[in-house]
């Protein structure tokens, strides 16, 4: 596959679920190319977590319903693949870390999608050592995840996942339940496992502030239809985010008000402060 | 509000028409202390401390919020203003009176509290009813209740939803459902603990205006929160935990503008802070974008905007 090839294709994609009267998802189209990493935005009920589920294949396998369109990963149609399959493509971390974390140390949990795989014992061994080491939590590998702080569990569900080597990462919310000072080492962690691995990141968020810094591609989801799909500060500049229940953080808003809303538009403190010395030398 | 016996039920009920809530409410309101914490320990059954030697002080409409990791003791702290849990050592006093001496069901009437997690507090089979069981079990009347229920569903956008179990609700929605009950029965403190997780920008805008409304009403508000960038506009008392102790306590000016006091209990300036000392501003830091901007035009030409806030 060439660099210029959608690593993820999303063509038409409408669903509704079972028993349900109201499309979810309406004509989505989306190409997701290597290395991006893409955030997911809108209302709470804009179809957001549907669409990751139909990125991992939850739908239509696991959630039955009207399916039309299709989605590609990687050259796999997702509706005629297994999970199992889709599994080592697509790595899902879920928002709450408890809902995808069950064995008894840590390293078991890590380990257990290898296991599955029937990877052989030495080479788990390594795997996990490395993923644990790049993770900062080899200190933790024998202790009970119940035990764990929010950041650890969080840390422990995402070495699980990488464990696969998927070449796309999803979270669902990852940082809602971490304080942000966690959040936004967990935020740090994402984008150097982009680099370290080459891996392709969608993420839903609400909040942007934390995240804002290493999104590639934005795309804005409304009653199930993308309304935005461009880079950030593109959409941030023209468009008030507010109005499809995205948070804009304070740095953007103030930067609007003050008529610095272009496509330099800073982001953080640091570039708006910057930005205004320049302005008043 | 859990207790089932039928002393406890008849305790709440009564509570509805004579309670020190209610005649609390009719003193002269000025600076009623409502919550005090006195040199509190709580440990957890399992050994583990939870909070030392906690001591602090609110009065009546004051509006605090609380901060701090995870772990810090923040919930654990706000569980013993509605008696889910009762001191180890040291004294909790609610509207005068030693949570002690009472059950959680009765304190909840005054205490209202929104949990952190919303499948925590619902149980219900259709949304109608999980607004209609506090307001039952507390002994309102049955046009009272329709009337409460009818505002619940339309403050908060709840009205598609009234026949539905509240578990097919989406995460964002069971957190508006949840602080709709309790706003409900209109309880005095109203405590929220991470009301704004997973909520998107017009629920915050919504949760802000209530918050602000409630105070205004002469309510008592707590928030507990991670949320730095949703109450700093808001600009509420401040008190910072970490590892179970308060390490401080005063207004947002003080704590939220000060990165030295935050970096101890881990917590994250606001935007607006951060941007305001890059600029060498001190003494006041904008609560939101308009006063920033005014202070920008004032630094840029050196002239004086005026109105604006100086401590």
């Amino acid at each position: 596959m060439t660099s210029d090839e959608p690593l993820i294709r999303v063509k038409d994609l409408s669903f509704k679920y079972l028993g349900t009267t109201r499309r979810v998802l309406d004509s989505v189209n989306i190409e997701i190319f290597p290395k991006e990493i893409v955030l997911v935005a809108g209302h709470s009920g804009s179809g957001k977590s549907t669409l990751l589920r139909a990125l991992n294949g939850l739908i239509p396998h696991h959630h039955a319903g009207d399916y039309e369109g299709s989605v590609v990963i990687d050259g796999l149609t997702v509706a005629n693949t297994a999970m199992s399959e889709l599994a080592r493509k697509v790595g899902y971390i879920f928002q709450n870390p408890d809902n995808q974390i069950f064995m008894f140390t840590v390293e078991r949990d890590i380990a257990f999608g290898l296991e599955n795989l029937r990877v052989p014992p030495p080479e788990i061994r390594k795997s996990v050592d490395t993923i644990m080491d790049s993770l900062g939590i080899r200190h933790l590998a024998l202790r009970p995840p119940h035990e764990l702080s929010d950041g650890q569990k969080q840390r422990v569900a995402i070495a699980g996942v990488i464990a696969m080597r998927p070449k796309i990462l999803i979270l669902d919310e990852p940082t809602s339940l971490l304080d942000p000072f966690t959040a936004s080492s967990m935020i740090g962690l994402v984008s150097d496992l982009r680099e370290r691995f080459g891996m392709t990141i969608l993420i839903v968020e609400h909040r942007l502030d934390l995240i804002l810094r290493i999104v590639t591609r934005m795309i804005i989801l409304d009653r199930g239809r993308v309304v935005f799909n461009d880079a950030p500060r593109a959409i941030l500049s023209e468009v008030d985010v507010g109005r499809y229940g995205v948070t804009e953080p304070a740095i953007v808003r103030l930067a609007k008000l003050m008529g610095l809303g272009d496509n330099n538009i800073p982001i953080d403190p640091g570039s708006m402060a910057h930005r205004l010395e320049l302005a008043s030398s | 509000m859990g207790e089932d016996s039928t002393t406890a039920e008849h305790e709440v009920k009564s509570s509805a028409s004579t309670t020190i809530f209610s005649t609390f409410g009719k003193k002269d309101t000025k600076e009623i202390e409502i919550v005090k914490f006195d040199s509190v320990d709580y440990s957890h059954p399992s050994g583990v401390a939870a909070l030392v030697n906690v001591s602090l002080s609110i009065t009546r409409g004051e509006f605090v919020a609380v901060l701090g990791t995870n772990g810090a003791g923040k919930s654990t702290l706000v569980r013993h203003i509605n008696g889910l849990l009762k001191p180890t050592h040291g004294t909790v006093s609610v509207f005068g009176e030693s949570t002690r001496e009472r059950t959680s069901a009765f304190l909840s009437r005054g205490v209202g509290m929104v949990f952190q997690n919303a499948n925590n507090q619902l149980f219900a089979q259709t949304v109608r009813q999980e607004l209609e069981f506090a307001l039952k079990n507390f002994g309102f009347d049955r046009q009272t209740i329709q009337d409460r229920v009818e505002w619940a569903l339309n403050t908060f956008s709840l009205k598609e939803y009234v026949d539905k179990p509240p578990m097919e609700l989406s995460g964002g929605e069971k957190k508006r459902l949840c602080i709709a009950l309790v706003l409900a029965w209109d309880p005095e403190i109203l405590i929220l603990d991470e009301p704004t997780v997973g909520q998107d920008y017009e629920q915050k805008a919504l949760l802000g205006q209530i918050i602000m409304k409630l105070l205004g009403e002469g309510k008592t508000v707590m928030v507990v929160t991670h949320d730095v960038e949703f109450i700093w506009p808001l600009q509420p008392r401040v008190i910072l935990m970490s590892q179970g102790r308060i390490i401080a306590d005063g207004s947002s000016q003080e704590i939220l503008g000060n990165p030295a006091v935050l970096s101890k209990g881990d917590v994250l300036p606001p935007q607006l802070v951060e941007l305001s000392r890059l600029l060498g501003w001190k003494n006041y830091y904008p609560k939101d974008v308009f006063e920033a901007e005014s202070r920008i035009i004032e630094q840029r030409y050196n002239i004086r905007v005026p109105d604006r806030k100086e401590t």
